[in-house]
């Protein structure tokens, strides 16, 4: 229980770090829990991150292949569309581009799912670039269950809800195909630097 | 925060649904389109901390509703829920 209010926050971020911050964001201290229902718990021995859809044949890595693949750790900002916004915050993962690096496809849009049951859909070209990785570590320890453990999506240039927690696969398509906040109100590609929040934004 | 902090009960949407269908709706009787369980809608599994209120079934953990609301509308999904019967 918190017996500070929320008004009494000492030295305010907001402005100096305000070219950092997308417009009706605040910056929050905390990690925020989000959750759309039960964290799901699978041991890693059962886990593993597949690329499927429109690529010859289709890409699995158990746990074990997927951390023998190069990572990197990067610090970024985030942003939720619930608008708080954390900086500089450190994760290491493999990048997007990293798991995509062979894969012929002609497939322009991808959506990412996940344990639970949650989707997320992008255009390919924003997992693209070392933009977007699956992160298994925050701030240096594996990733907590409520944050995504054991691995998510992080894709820092859009609204959090992009950076799927739980992922376990990205199916890559020849048609876009809306997630599931896209599909019921939240916009289709969600950035935050344009506050593309809701549908017609 | 852990997760038995983030599911509550669907007393906790009373005022967004008596906002919604004008009514209250604690006591409506919702079918699960998945598992075909009925549930009163005070009942339900509800997570609020998420950009919108997605409601479960208490049995089978599917989506039973998902409410959006933003720019002075509402969007609401209750493609997982069968049925939905109250008094009028």
């Amino acid at each position: 229980m918190a017996f500070i209010s929320r008004g009494f926050r000492g030295k305010r971020r907001d402005t100096a770090s305000g070219s950092r911050v997308p417009p009706g964001q605040h910056v929050v201290d905390d990690f925020p829990v989000l959750s759309a229902g039960p964290t799901p718990r699978v041991p890693l021995s059962e886990w593993s991150f597949s690329i499927v859809g429109e690529l010859d044949e289709p890409k699995t890595w158990t746990w074990d292949e997927f951390r023998r693949l190069p990572s990197e750790t990067v610090s970024v900002d985030i942003h939720c569309v619930t608008k708080w916004s954390k900086l500089d915050t450190s994760w290491t993962g493999v990048s997007v581009e990293t798991i995509l690096e062979g894969v012929e496809t002609a497939a322009d849009y991808a959506v990412a799912y996940c344990d639970g049951g949650y989707t997320t859909n992008l255009p390919v070209d924003d997992l693209r670039g070392r933009q977007a990785w699956i992160a298994f570590e925050y701030d240096g320890q594996p990733l907590d269950p409520e944050h995504g453990g054991p691995a998510r999506l992080l894709v820092p240039h859009l609204y959090l809800w992009k950076s799927a927690k739980w992922v376990r696969g990205i199916s890559l398509q020849a048609e876009d195909e809306p997630g599931f906040w896209e599909s019921n109100g939240y916009h289709n590609r969600g950035d935050p630097w344009r506050e593309q929040r809701y549908w017609g934004d | 925060m852990r997760q038995s902090d983030l599911k509550l009960d669907g007393n906790a949407i009373a005022g967004l649904l008596r906002e919604i269908f004008t009514m209250e709706m604690t006591n409506a009787e919702s079918t699960c389109a998945g598992c075909g369980k009925v549930h009163a809608v005070g009942r339900v599994d509800v997570y609020l901390n998420a950009p919108g209120v997605v409601v479960r079934c208490p049995a089978c953990e599917q989506v039973l509703m998902r409410i959006v609301r933003g720019r002075g509308r509402y969007w609401i999904d209750l493609t997982g829920t069968r049925c939905l019967e109250f008094k009028e």
